[in-house]
């Protein structure tokens, strides 16, 4: 059974979810992956590495990669149709999985934790995470499915580097001419939130921007990285690429500490598999003690400057 | 210019959802709120329709139920709202949810339409693309900042790393997240005048859908098992009584993180 799944370059490498994907369809078939951006040779390295046969690359240039992505696709899988063409949550990810859709009149088998194929079946986590429903494509192959960020394990099997097709962007016409005019990059500090050991996330608990520096001191002691709710992205006191939850980055770390930090549904889904939760909350009705292993009631400007004095005082 | 923004009624998400045990489908009660989410795409269309002489029409496809949903977003000052509400249509794919919208959309004539990222309550977060693909239009989407004019739109794109600045002639599909603005409250002015503003309802047939296309039969898709999981337990709780931060420092050293 072939699958083909999608993959996108950030910095020369491939994406976290692309690795993770090309891992689980080597076990159930063939991969080929579909990649957008430069085409570093790091990036198919790595993804030969992970179980991939071939690639087929695709440089968008200054356009949105999303319609011209699912064009390429879309002849690619015309002929001899995979029999499911797998995506990430990347914003990419969604965008060419959504036009793909359209483009193959194909429903997308959205939020999946496990799969199976022949037939395609998606294990899918719905309602925050509190159900688990399992959906099976019944249209003609192939079958398009977004998979939740480390559902699947990242492994590399030290294949040797895939064949590599170049693949033109086809023209769109109306549908590609959105082009990106400038690209900025946000700097961060200290580990990669979706890999650290330890997180410490911050909510609208911690007052104010003014405020921030506890959650990073805290961090910093732990060699962990910063996490923040969309709440307190939104008011703009750290970037987006900050925001753990449904629409921002999933983490399963040893350890998460949540500080003034409600526990919204959106919010626990990114950080509920996480290994032991503790939670420091003023309200002790707070959702995120449903899920805490400890949870502190009180007020997050008196404990974790204390607790940042007593971490520093044992090192 | 012509602004059509897309937005849902859910049941409120302060109370447990519920799904019915043959469809699984949520059920779905008279009253329901206009999804948080669509509170950006409105205000951004009436930012937009403000600087542009613009007009903001509203398509839902969703049970209109008591329109307590819809006439929230009318009350925020949006002039008109076409609603898509068959019976037919229970348990319709995004795609066809997306189909739905854009034949509704493409009747009426469009210069930029306007969509959330995603839902609350399903967050396939793909009907914003889908519509853009129908529609033979570029999508702007994880859109954080907008601004509209001349024949174009430039936004501010969320990307992983940081964002790009993207800009695309009209006509486009605009997909916003909840950074973008700050929705205004409806004011009991907007609350009297809405009760009084146009709403258009039309069925999937009106649109040219027969019943197969749409709903469960035409989502491509079968729900073959639906289960609780068993959620994480809650574990210790204490007070601070001023040495709270001890007891989370040798929970620390336990699982050997320090
Ligand atoms: C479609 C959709 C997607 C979403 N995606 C995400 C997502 O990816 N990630 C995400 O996080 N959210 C997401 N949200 C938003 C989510 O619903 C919540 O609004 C958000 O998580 C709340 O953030 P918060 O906990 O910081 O703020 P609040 O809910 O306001 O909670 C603040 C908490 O701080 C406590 N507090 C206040 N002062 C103190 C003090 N001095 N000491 C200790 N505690 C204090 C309060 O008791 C309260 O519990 C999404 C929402 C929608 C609709």
């Amino acid at each position: 059974m072939a699958i083909l799944v999608f993959s996108e370059e950030t910095d020369g490498h491939a994406s976290a979810s692309a690795l993770e994907l090309t891992s689980k369809a080597a076990q159930l078939g063939e991969v080929t992956v579909f990649h957008v951006g430069e085409g570093s040779a790091d990036a198919l390295a790595e993804l030969g590495a992970h179980g991939a046969t071939s690639v087929h690359h695709m440089d968008p240039g200054d356009g949105l990669p999303a319609p011209t992505a699912a064009a390429a696709i879309a002849d690619l899988v015309g002929g001899d149709a995979p029999a499911a063409v797998l995506f990430g949550m990347g914003n990419t990810d969604r965008d060419v999985a959504g036009r793909l859709s359209a483009r193959l009149g194909r429903p997308v088998l959205a939020a999946a934790v496990d799969l199976s194929i022949d037939p395609v079946r998606v294990t899918s986590e719905i309602l925050g995470g509190t159900h688990q429903i399992i959906t099976e494509a019944t249209d003609q192959p192939p079958a398009l499915v977004i998979a939740r960020p480390k559902a699947f394990a990242a492994d590399d099997t030290g294949g040797p580097a895939p064949s590599t097709t170049a693949v033109a962007a086809p023209d769109v016409g109306r549908s590609g001419s959105a082009v990106v005019v400038e690209r900025h990059v946000e700097e961060q500090e200290g580990p990669d939130l979706e890999a650290a050991n330890v997180v410490v996330s911050g909510g609208r608990g911690l007052g104010g921007p003014d405020n921030w520096h506890l959650v990073e001191e805290l961090a910093a002691e732990l060699d962990g990285a910063v996490g923040a709710t969309r709440a307190v992205v939104d008011a703009g006191w750290v970037p987006y690429s900050l925001q753990v939850g449904q629409t921002g980055k999933t983490v399963k770390p040893t350890v998460y500490i949540a500080t003034g930090i409600s526990g919204a549904m959106q919010h626990m889904v990114g950080m509920k598999d996480s290994g032991t939760i503790i939670a420091i909350n003023k309200d002790a009705d707070a959702p995120i003690f449903g899920i805490a292993d400890l949870g502190v009631v009180g007020d997050v400007q008196q404990i974790v400057p204390k607790l940042i004095e007593a971490l520093k005082a044992r090192s | 210019m012509k602004i059509a923004v897309c937005v849902k009624q859910i049941p409120d998400p302060a109370t447990p959802y519920e799904l019915d045990a043959e469809s699984h489908l949520v059920v779905r009660p008279q009253d329901q709120v206009l999804d948080d989410t669509d509170r950006y795409g409105v205000e951004v269309g009436l930012q937009l329709a403000e600087a542009n002489e613009g007009t903001v029409t509203l398509f839902s496809m969703s049970p209109s139920g008591s329109l307590q949903g819809i006439r929230q977003a009318l009350a925020m000052g949006a002039d008109k709202a076409v609603l898509i509400d068959d019976q037919a249509l229970r348990g319709s794919a995004a795609l066809t949810t997306a189909r739905v919208l854009a034949a509704a959309i493409e009747r009426e004539g469009f210069d930029l339409v306007i969509a959330g990222t995603e839902s609350t309550d399903g967050y396939t977060g793909v009907v914003p693309q889908q519509i853009a693909e129908i529609l033979d239009v570029p999508a702007l989407s994880f859109a954080r900042r907008v601004e509209a004019g001349d024949g174009k739109v430039t936004i501010e794109r969320q990307t992983a790393t940081g964002y790009d600045v993207v800009e695309s002639p009209l006509p486009a599909v605009l997909a916003v997240t909840a950074g973008s603005v700050e929705p205004r409250y409806p004011t009991f002015k907007g609350i009297m005048q809405a009760k009084q503003k146009p709403i258009d309802n039309l069925t999937a047939g009106d649109l040219g859908f027969g019943d197969d296309d749409v709903g469960i039969a035409g989502s491509g898709q079968s729900i073959t098992a639906v289960a609780p999981i068993a959620g994480r337990q809650a574990g210790e709780i204490i007070e601070d009584d001023g040495e709270a931060h001890l007891r989370i420092v040798a929970l620390l050293e336990e699982t050997k993180v320090i």
